[in-house]
């Protein structure tokens, strides 16, 4: 298929002639514009996630009340509400945003590219993805309502409308999710294919910077694990519309290999949107630490280890569900193992710190802030990879709080981080520092208020598909619901400290003082376009960059500068 | 502050010759992702097999061993003729490579057309797609397969027209044979694991 496409590179005519709105903005082959597209259209969506978060969590707290701005939650709307946050939290925030608007905007900046590798391709993945989300949202509109079988959407339950009650909701959540696959795999082909044939002249692998490594060994761990659940993905789409029975045991399916082919990409799913947030701590440490990455060699092998493990731990999630106890040793011997190259990795960022000149801006703040919740995440996240914990364990509060120690530091932490450092770039303009420290602290506490709590309710059995305690007496006792209140409580504290940030980006963004090229005097080749934000093709087309050193060089002794750019020779 | 680049270095992007040229680097991404989706297709197949007492089932029929086989020959002589046309496109020789890529592409053509006999013929003989998963995997695995022959067939045509006027870029050849040798290089793999 991509035959069609091998000689794309129609960015280059374009580069001298302007650009109509509807080329510049609405069909754009360049690749910032693609990355902001993804990023507003991401962050969009998380305005859904956020709000079905608060759907089901107002359920939660206070049962069967009305919910301002919806209404009496049904149990059907209260199951799809769950669904849908967690799919559009992971697959159309976390992975548009991470892997598509970043990988998009900072590749061939940061390679010293004019463009990707292929540019209409790319515009062609953005649109797929638009029209995933599309189909996702319309979904919760179709006679039945939306999908409701949670976001791992596990046979017998979706293979039939019989059992998930939802004819149209389940396969247009399939169909969504499989488009949405296929826009993520042209953009990783893209993001490849751009960070091997595309560095500027002079940049060896070690000079690469470490976000452009981490978001192509993401993209690989994706291409490499979608292919199961696009497998499963159309068996399940059969089962529920053609009649076949690969998942229902009633004629001879197995529900349980439906399990294998979720996680078998599940798993390493984590780790494609856990990379690329890392990189991004990787790029902003060491320039408000003034200091030069810890063993950049040792963080890139610590990433190749974490993504060839993360082919071998999906079983972790089936401890109960009835597979060999001796392959749950298996699986518990990997899952911890997997610990060791990501606390190698958080070690590294430690040690950049160690003697750097550390400043507390915003995105340094973020990034610190990722590390501190990423790392309450992994250590609970030992308890469930050991299967004998696990078994009891499974299915409570618990995981949905070790997960979300995981996931929002990735989707959100790690996207603010990114998304305030490279602002400038963007946008030519700064943001605001007070209101950006406001919704940071805002933003941290408030978050360790929601799943703090979660632990509590989760060790004391609350069970995490439970749609109104009341029905169950021993769950509904003062303690826990107290605690289920204080976590709602902080949710709306979380999402109303996020309007800062929605007023910061659109107010900096028109009217934030003017930036220059370089504000945080960095030394990756972004930082070097001579104009701000970098206009169609980054660099004049005679004057690209080259490369004579590594990405991270500050605080060199005997230089009068405390930054020495990739491209300056001397 | 700094020079953009050193103007006095001939800095001439489009002329670097990468080690993997694009589209072959993005074909081979892309066969990467299908060959992993393939893998999970007969691993699902050998649980559903192992699931079952009987294989095939009561009632369903038994696959064609033979002609499947025969038609597995055809297509692997269809990937040999792609590789002479590679090679003979490299040597300069336009024509005859010209000739053998008609040759690839006729006998591409005759195995899909020899699939959808035998998929009419099982689908008489009562090879029911929702009966059991032993209809259903094999439905599901060939017409998987058979969507990309026809997808390949697609690639082939084109390069033959462009390859006719001698427009055929040389990536875009190596790309589009690297596609077609991922179907042909398949399907024994699919044979052995669905048929036998």
């Amino acid at each position: 298929m991509s035959v069609a496409h091998d000689h794309d590179h129609g960015a280059h005519d374009a580069h001298h002639h302007e650009m109509s709105f509807i080329e510049k903005y609405i069909f754009p082959t360049d690749h910032k514009y693609i990355g902001k597209q993804y990023m507003f259209t991401g962050m969009f969506m998380a305005l859904f996630g956020g709000f079905y978060a608060y759907v089901f969590r107002m359920q939660l707290a206070f049962p069967n009340m009305s919910v301002p701005f919806f209404g009496r939650v049904s149990p059907m709307e209260y199951n799809a509400a769950i669904t849908q946050h967690g799919t559009v939290m992971i697959f159309w925030v976390a992975m548009p945003v991470l892997i598509a608007a970043f990988g998009n905007f900072l590749i061939p900046l940061l390679i010293g590219a004019d463009d990707m590798a292929f540019p209409r391709l790319n515009r062609l993945s953005y649109q797929i993805f638009l029209v995933s989300a599309v189909v996702l949202i319309a979904s919760w509109f179709v006679p039945g309502g939306a999908f409701g079988g949670a976001w791992t959407a596990y046979p017998p339950l979706s293979a039939d409308a019989r059992y998930s009650l939802t004819p149209m909701g389940s396969s247009m959540w399939l169909i969504a999710v499989a488009l949405e696959f296929a826009a993520f795999l042209l953009g990783g082909i893209n993001f490849i294919v751009t960070a091997m044939n595309g560095r500027a002249p002079g940049m060896k692998w070690n000079d690469v910077p470490m976000i452009v490594w981490m978001i192509c060994i993401a993209s690989i761990l994706f291409m490499a694990s979608v292919g199961p659940l696009v497998a499963g993905a159309i068996m399940l789409l059969f089962d529920q519309n053609l009649g076949t029975n690969f998942f229902d045991p009633r004629r001879g399916g197995d529900p349980i290999l439906w399990q294998h082919l979720f996680w078998f990409f599940g798993h390493p799913e984590v780790y494609v949107v856990l990379l690329p947030a890392t990189g991004m701590c990787a790029e902003v440490i060491p320039v408000f630490a003034r200091k030069k990455l810890f063993a950049y060699d040792t963080v890139l092998y610590t990433t190749i280890g974490t993504g060839v493990l993360s082919f071998f731990v999906w079983a972790h999630h089936q401890f109960v569900a009835g597979i060999d106890p001796r392959m749950a040793n298996v699986f518990t011997i990997t899952t911890v193992l997997i610990s060791i190259p990501i606390a190698e990795m958080v070690f590294l960022y430690i040690a950049t710190l160690y003697g750097g000149s550390i400043r507390y801006t915003v995105p340094m703040l973020w990034a610190l802030g990722f590390i501190f919740a990423f790392l309450i995440g992994g250590v609970t996240g030992i308890y469930l990879g050991a299967s004998g914990a696990d078994i009891y364990f499974h299915d409570t509060y618990f995981v949905v709080a070790h997960f979300h120690y995981t996931f929002f530091p990735i989707a959100f932490i790690g996207t603010f981080t990114g998304f305030t450092y490279w602002f400038p770039k963007m946008f030519g303009r700064m943001m605001n520092e007070t209101l950006g420290k406001i919704h940071f602290f805002g933003t941290m506490i408030s978050f360790n208020f929601i799943f703090l709590p979660l632990f509590a309710t989760g060790l004391g059995g609350d069970h995490r598909r439970i749609y109104n305690y009341n029905n169950f007496p021993e769950l509904a006792t003062p303690d826990l619901q107290n605690l289920r209140i204080l976590a709602t409580v902080a949710l709306l504290v979380l999402i109303a400290f996020q309007f800062i940030f929605i007023y910061n980006t659109f107010y900096s963004m028109f009217f934030g003082p003017i930036s220059g090229t370089n504000p945080w005097k960095a030394t990756t080749l972004e930082w070097t376009t001579p104009e701000n934000p970098p206009g169609h093709g980054n660099w004049p087309p005679d004057n690209m960059p080259t490369v004579y050193r590594g990405p991270y060089e500050y605080s060199v002794p005997g230089r009068e500068d405390d930054f020495w750019p990739q491209n300056q020779q001397s | 502050m700094m020079a953009v680049g050193s103007p006095d270095l001939p800095v001439a992007r489009e002329e670097r010759q990468p080690a993997v040229p694009n589209a072959v680097l993005a074909v081979l991404l892309f066969v990467g992702a299908e060959l992993m989706m393939f893998a999970a297709f007969i691993s699902a197949h050998a649980i559903g097999r192992a699931n079952m007492v009987e294989w095939p089932p009561p009632g369903q029929p038994v696959l064609p061993l033979e002609s499947t086989a025969f038609n597995t020959l055809v297509l692997l002589g269809s990937g040999v003729a792609m590789r002479y046309a590679g090679r003979l496109y490299d040597d300069g020789k336009v024509d005859t490579s010209f000739k053998a890529l008609l040759g690839s592409l006729a006998a591409g053509t005759f195995f899909v057309v020899f699939q959808g006999v035998e998929w009419a013929r099982l689908l008489a003989d009562g090879l029911s797609f929702r009966a059991t998963p032993y209809g259903g995997f094999f439905y599901l695995i060939v017409g998987a397969h058979a969507l990309h022959a026809l997808v390949g067939l697609g690639a082939v045509v084109w390069m033959v027209a462009r390859l006719g006027r001698n427009t055929l870029r040389r990536e875009a050849f190596q790309a589009g044979r690297l596609y077609w040798y991922f179907v042909v290089a398949l399907w024994p793999v699919l044979y052995w694991r669905v048929y036998l």
